[in-house]
Order: structure tokens, then sequence, then C-alpha cells
């Protein structure tokens, strides 16, 4: 098994679907300072997305490109969490989904700036002053909404509770995630969970939401066993071109 | 209460400026987010160093139909402008 190259698989493939998935409310947000938002929050995110690809590609060593490993894979070889595939919903839901994420992903950039693996670190450090301002917005809009009115605080507090069983995932470990913390490369993915649930729980505390109590977690997508049906949705509108004209640049 | 967020003024502070310039405006729930959202429409292209965001409503504007008394008066000063003076050669350009 190569640890690095699926490491870094499993980040940029992170915020490559979750970049993408953000990018579709380009032009459709509710108002417009919020749509300009979403769009920089995109591209932050897909710039993340070829630092990692690319270091994938390159660990692998088999000549491919990160836009090869973006464009040219089908749904079984992905390897992101499920929450960054789920779909927008509404602008509630697609906060709340980006806060949980940006939340978990802030604490593990954190980590990986002391990466004993160079390469990583320095992504890391990129991305970590990118992600701060991430979850500052989505934390503040989701305190907003939560402790909004009426009908806001219902779709914020029905997006917790659909979403928070695909939180489980990001703190569950496979063979790849105990070898690359034995290698030094990342943290164990277990060490991650109590930050993280002590900022989720500060956040909808003051959102005036309740965090879901089941433990359920889904999982399967990390691990490439089993995706949601809605990456496949989101690979066909986002590979399309290159399917459809293989090695077409501009 | 109006369901429309207020407008906001943005001012930024470019890279080697030394005083904020309004850069134009935009809607925000407060204060916060009104720089959050300055930050996200106005400083993409890396224009900034510091962002100032006032409620367009606490800006006290001159009235144009006053623009006789305010502004005409001094068209005729000629003498405020420090024009008149014979700057001795050797102190170069100021």
């Amino acid at each position: 098994m190569n640890t690095l190259h699926e490491f870094a698989l499993r980040m940029g493939d992170n915020v490559l679907v979750l970049g993408h998935r953000v990018s579709e409310w380009c032009g459709h947000a509710p108002v417009l300072e919020e749509d300009i938002a979403l769009a920089n929050s995109a591209l932050d995110l897909i710039g993340q997305t070829q630092l990692w690809l690319g270091l994938a590609a390159d660990a692998e060593g088999s000549g491919k490109s990160a836009d090869d490993l973006a464009f040219l894979r089908d749904a079984w070889d992905f390897r992101n969490a499920l929450l960054c595939e789920l779909p927008n919903g509404d602008f509630g839901q697609t906060l709340m989904r980006q806060y949980l994420f940006d939340a978990w992903h802030l604490i593990m950039l954190e980590k990986l700036t002391s990466s004993n693996e160079t390469r990583v670190a320095d992504i890391a450090d990129k991305a970590i002053k990118e992600v701060s301002y991430h979850v500052e917005r989505s934390r503040d809009t989701v305190i907003g909404l939560g402790d909004g009115t009426e009908e806001s605080h219902a779709r914020m507090q029905a997006a917790l509770d659909y979403l928070y069983p695909y939180v489980g995932e990001l703190f569950v470990s496979d063979k790849v995630d105990e070898a690359a913390a034995k290698e030094g490369i990342a943290p164990r993915l277990e060490d991650l969970r109590g930050a993280y649930d002590l900022a989720v729980a500060e956040t909808m505390s003051e959102a005036t939401l309740k965090l879901p109590e089941s433990e359920f977690a889904h999982k399967g997508g990390r691990t490439g066993t089993m995706h949601t049906e809605h990456l496949g949705h989101l690979l066909t509108q986002m590979q399309w071109l290159q399917r459809a004209y293989p090695g077409a640049t501009w | 209460m109006s369901k429309e967020w207020p407008l906001w003024e943005v001012f930024i502070r470019g890279q080697h400026g030394l005083s904020h310039r309004h850069v134009g405006s935009l809607h925000a729930p407060d204060a916060e987010m009104a720089i959050k959202n300055a930050r996200d429409v106005y400083t993409r292209r890396n224009e900034g160093q510091s962002i100032w965001v006032v409620e367009a409503r606490h800006i006290t504007a001159s009235s144009p139909s006053e623009k006789g008394p305010l502004y005409e008066p001094s068209e005729s000063k000629v003498y405020r402008h420090p024009t008149f003076f014979d700057i001795p050669e050797d102190v170069g350009a100021m």
C-alpha cells in the first residue's frame, strides 16, 4: 500500500467534491454577497484540490496529473467522506454541511502542519489560512440562521439532523489511516474528535440547535466501499467535458 | 421592520495606500458580516490591507441644492492656492 498516495487522495477528494458542490451555488445564492462568498470558498477548495491531488499523483509515480485523477476516475475510485458529496439542499443545509466539514478540516490541517512529510505540512500551511476563514464564516451563518426566525431555525435543525450521521466517518480509521499515523504523515483521526465535539457543541448551543443523540455513522466514502447515490450524479456534471472530448484543453 | 439587510458603505486601504477609499456598498445583517462580505466582494484580487464599513444611514451628506453657498465662495479666492511664492532655485523640487 502506498500510504502517502492514499492519504493525499482522501484529502484531495474531500475538497474536490465539496468544492464542486459549493460551486453549484454560483449564480443561485439568495443574495449577491453570499453568492460571491460561496464562489470564493469553492475556489479555495478547488485550489487545495490541485495541491492534494498533485501530491497523490506524484506519490503514485505513474505519470498521471491532478487533472487525470479529478476527471478520469469513476465513483468507486473516489475517497472523499460521504458528507462532502451530499446534495446542497437549501442554503441552510449547504452552510450546515460546510460548517460540519470546516470544523473538522481546520483541526485536521492544524495537526498536519507538523506532519513529518514536508509536502503534506506545506499544503496544510497554505490551506489553513483559507480554512480558518471558511469556518469563521460558516459558523457565523449557522448561528445566525439557527438562532434566527422560526422558519430558519426549523430548517437548520432539519439540516443538522440529516447531516450529523455523516460526521462520524471523519473520525473512523481504517488501515490507511493507521499507516498514515504510524508513519507520522497524519494524526490519528480518533484524536481529533474531542476538539471537534467541543467546537461543534459550542456552536450548536449558540445557534440554539440540538445535536442528535444517536452515534450512528454512515461510512464507506473514505474507503471507497460504498458512496451515496449522489456522487455519480455529481461526477456526470463535473467530468462530462473530459469524457465527451478526451484531452480537451483551453 | 424591513426584511432587507441594511446597506453598508465599504472603505478599503490598499496595498500601498495611506488612506481608506470608498470602494462601494453591500448588504449585511450586522457589522461583523459586513466586514466578511466586504472581504469576499471587494478584496478578491488582493486589493486590501484594511477594511472599514459603516452603515449607510450613519453618513450625513451635503445637499446638492446647497452647492452655491457651500462651494462657490471659494472659487473666487485664488490667493488660497500657494502659487504666489517665488521658490529659490537651490531649494530644488519640492
